[in-house]
């Protein structure tokens, strides 16, 4: 033991993996990213066929297309892929996302032959068995059940719908509510499909214990037959339903606690201040040693955490504030958090917290890309987000680049006191007198619903 | 595949397990020591967790909150967690703070008590009666985590008392219970240390040396209560709970063989055969086939005094009774006891497992956690490189002898979620109540 504090030695040289491009002839993009730490590789493919894609009333459609794609092919029933996969040791992960579909898998370098016939061929040749799509539609209606009585998933698409106007696909659930979801048919999952999968509409990405040529080899053998469909145009509406305050309360009788969540509709990714925004927010709220949360948790003692985040898409996501508080005191909550929302954009943060988020965030890149699928998610980003190759070569650089100015004209340029919107998910009785008083106009009270 | 390994021990007996692998700039530091909820005194549930918040408290050249400030500004991640048997604390920073690390670790392990406060006390009972807000009271079936312990472990047994704790003993948590506690159970000889990551041995050795070298070694600490139980519960044992929840579920538990005895690798194997991902026996034939169950899966607590648990989970569809759900789960134990595992499941458990492991080994923060572990119970950190071939060496026999042994009806415990009703007359009660 000791009392003279230890300083960093000089760090060691880090740089993002690197990874080369090509295209196949039938326009497929393909991301190889050679990682050779350990025998295993992982493989993900981009799909341009996200969620703001879907019609109105058909919502939940790109999520049910993606997970209903792993439920039979020509070749194989849907048993058959997930037993192949498991025999080896893995399994087809699918999802739809606001801006994408994606499908991946982590297996062992030595079952990396079959296990990529398996993706391609679910990737490419899908047959959306009826009974595989009705059954997959009831498992959703459950899962609707069980978000209802569920605080935090209730709150946060609560605030969605709270925050966003009714035209835009935002403001309802990624995978959609039990109303949309039981009118989809397997013939919305095959016109989804033949409008949205194709090959220029995906990237492949392989990163792991595999050289390009290996995996450029894998890939076109089995990916170069596919054949493209017709573009479809995407949802962009990301408007706000309310240009000034708004409040609304979800009344829950038994709940234990109250989840507060406070923000308005924010940016999209593709924004020249990305990195001001990011200290920024590292500053208010991303941090453990962010303000709000050293406020409600450490200073307070109101919650086990509080945090913000810009909730980064193509088009303009949310910025909320999110925290789980008992429910005595959610009228001081959030009182304390529009004070730091304030503090942060009255007056510049010290130079002392700047280089806390800029030391934080420059430091804790290479930690990030440890594993495989970390790093094949992060390239998946490249391709969403349309951001340039040197993205993460330059990203350490550009976080220290800021300043406390840049830190302050992004508090003021993109944190709106005037259109900030609250929904609260807990019990009336506590909560009720608490938020009436708050300066955000008339509370609007309502039970969970489903439709 | 072997990740180096090399050990040593401090005079003070803090157990050290390095792990170099120079491929990324950054470490991975990580403390167990060998203290959980069981250790607890009665009137104390919940004390070892309280305590592992008090440890981000700052300790006597550490300011409080400062510890958390002073490894984000490094560029690292840092937590703690609490276990049953064990307390682990962890940062994953850049390479060229290892010293910083070992420096905050040290001083807390060495002078906690001098920065300890009431006020911090209090504040750190708020946030942790919040914590079980969020994470049990509020969170639908967040009680099965106190509950399943509590049916499954006889009242005497250090197992069987919640771990996050009751907000009244949470309440009654002194500054004296803390002072206790440290002296205790906070010593290096109670301690194993795990650095992996962009390390040279030689050098992380004096630095240890240097920072941990000058901490006294503990008292004798207390012993547990035995432990020790039979290998089968002996009954059939069975609780229902209403709760706010729109679905049944059904956590049905078997006691099991202590994690890292022969018999537990045929346990674990049998877990994965039954609930392991899509294709594992619960989720084909509950949710696939049959349809009744919108979910299905099973693990193992992993503990290694005493008897383990191996737990079922499956929640129910919602036209299915609770009734129906516990049926059919139980038909679907009776089928494995009918019939066997056969070989093409066991092969399907391994190489699942043998994925996991691969990838798990790919964090520096994964290895270290996973020597200090082995180092904690076992005293062997080289287990780590053997679990490969311990599965693998598993038999379909094994399996099925442990299923024979383990899954009959006397060592079956049933803990099982109804929604709850809501009467007429609940909510007149409830309004006299007020």
């Amino acid at each position: 033991m000791t009392a003279v504090r230890p300083v960093p030695v000089p760090p060691r040289e880090y740089h993002f993996p690197r990874f080369e491009r090509l295209t196949l002839s039938n326009g497929l993009r393909i991301i190889v990213a050679p990682a050779r730490k350990l025998p295993i590789v992982t493989v993900l493919a981009v799909v341009d066929a996200p969620a703001v894609k879907e019609s109105s009333g058909e919502e939940g459609l790109a999520e049910l297309t993606a997970v209903a794609l792993r439920e039979g092919t020509k070749l194989r029933n849907g048993s058959e892929i997930l037993e192949d996969g498991e025999r080896l040791g893995t399994s087809i992960e699918c999802g739809a996302d606001w801006d994408r579909s994606i499908l991946s898998m982590t297996l062992l370098k030595e079952r990396l032959e079959p296990g990529f016939a398996l993706f391609s061929d679910v990737l490419t040749a899908p047959e959306f068995p009826t009974h595989e799509v009705e059954r997959l539609k009831a498992e959703r209606v459950a899962e609707r059940l069980q978000i209802i009585a569920e605080p935090r998933g209730l709150a946060d698409e609560a605030f969605s719908r709270f925050v966003y106007s009714p035209e835009s696909r935002y403001s309802e659930p990624l995978a959609g509510r039990t109303g949309s979801v039981t009118t989809l048919t397997t013939d919305s999952l095959r016109r989804f499909y033949s409008a949205n999968y194709s090959p220029f509409g995906t990237t492949m990405i392989i990163v792991g214990d595999i050289s390009t040529d290996e995996a450029v080899t894998l890939l076109s053998s089995s990916l170069d037959g596919w054949k493209a469909g017709d573009a479809v145009r995407a949802n962009v509406n990301a408007s706000q339903l309310r240009s000034s305050r708004g409040m609304e309360l979800i009344a829950k009788a038994e709940a234990a606690q109250a989840e507060i969540r406070l923000g308005h509709v924010g940016i999209p990714r593709k924004n020249p201040d990305y990195f001001p925004i990011v200290v920024m927010n590292s500053v208010l709220g991303g941090l453990f040693s962010s303000r709000i949360n050293l406020n409600l948790r450490e200073k307070h003692g109101y919650t086990y955490g509080a945090s913000s985040y810009f909730d980064w898409r193509r088009n303009a996501g949310p910025f909320v504030v999110s925290t789980a508080v008992q429910s005595e005191v959610v009228g001081a909550a959030i009182r304390e958090t529009l004070t730091e929302i304030d503090r942060m954009r009255e007056e510049a943060i010290s130079e002392e917290e700047l280089s806390l988020a800029t030391s934080y965030l420059a430091g804790v890149f290479p930690i990030r890309y440890e594993t495989t699928g970390a790093i094949a998610s992060a390239l998946a980003a490249l391709e969403v987000f349309e951001l340039p190759d040197d993205f993460y070569d330059g990203y350490r650089d550009a976080i220290r680049a800021v300043s406390t100015t840049d830190v302050l004209e992004a508090a003021r340029k993109y944190v709106d006191v005037n259109r900030l919107q609250i929904v609260v998910v807990g019990p009336k009785e506590t909560v009720e007198s608490q938020m009436e008083p708050l300066p955000f106009g008339d509370l609007s009270v309502r039970e969970p619903i489903e439709s | 595949m072997r990740i180096p390994i090399e050990t040593f021990q401090l005079d003070n007996g803090l157990f050290v397990t390095l792990s170099p692998d120079r491929t990324a700039p950054i470490i991975a530091v990580n403390i167990w020591y060998h203290v959980g909820s069981a250790n607890e005194k009665p009137g104390r549930t919940g004390f070892a967790h309280l305590f592992e918040h008090m440890l981000f408290q700052g300790s006597k050249n550490v300011g409080s909150n400062e510890h958390f400030e002073l490894i984000q500004r490094a560029g690292g991640t840092l937590n703690g967690s609490t276990w049953l048997e064990r307390t682990n604390y962890f940062e994953t920073v850049p390479s060229n703070h290892l010293a910083l690390v070992l420096w905050l670790e040290a001083d807390r392990m060495g002078a906690l008590l001098p920065a300890m406060t009431q006020e911090k006390l209090d504040t750190q009972r708020d946030v942790v009666k919040n914590e079980r807000r969020w994470s049990v009271d509020n969170q639908p079936y967040g009680t099965w985590w106190e509950k399943l312990p509590a049916l499954t472990y006889p009242e005497w047994h250090p197992f069987h008392h919640s771990l996050i704790g009751s907000m009244e003993d949470l309440s009654a948590a002194s500054l004296e219970d803390v002072q206790e506690f440290f002296t205790c159970y906070y010593t290096p000889d109670n301690a194993v240390l795990s650095i992996a990551g962009d390390i040279d041995a030689g050098e992380t050795t004096q630095l240890v040396q240097k920072y941990f070298g000058g901490i006294s070694r503990g008292q004798e600490r207390p012993a547990l209560a035995p432990m020790d139980l039979p290998a089968t519960f002996g009954s059939r044992l069975h609780r229902t709970v209403e709760d706010e929840v729109s679905l049944p579920r059904l956590y049905l538990a078997f006691r099991s063989p202590v994690f890292g005895s022969d018999e537990y690798y045929a346990a674990s194997t049998c877990s994965a055969i039954l609930g392991m991902k899509r294709g594992s026996r619960l989720h084909k034939s509950l949710v696939r086939e049959r349809q009744i169950a919108t979910d299905a899966s099973s693990f193992t607590f992993d503990l290694t005094q005493g008897a383990d648990l191996l737990v079922t989970d499956v929640t129910a569809r919602p036209e299915v009774t609770p009734g129906q759900l516990e049926k059919e789960v139980e038909a679907q134990i009776a089928a494995l006891l009918d019939d066997g595992v056969k070989e093409g499941e066991l092969e399907r458990a391994i190489a699942l497992i043998e994925t996991d492991m691969i990838a798990a080994m790919q964090s520096a923060s994964e290895r270290a956690d996973r020597l200090s572990m082995f180092a904690t119970y076992f005293r062997n950190p080289e287990l780590l490189n053997e679990q490969a071939e311990r599965y693998r060496s598993v038999t379909v026999e094994q399996v099925n002898a442990f299923v024979r042994e383990h899954l009959i009806e006397e060592n079956r415990a049933s803990l099982l979620f109804v929604p709850a009703v809501k009467t007429d007359a609940s909510v007149k009660s409830e309004a006299v109540g007020q």
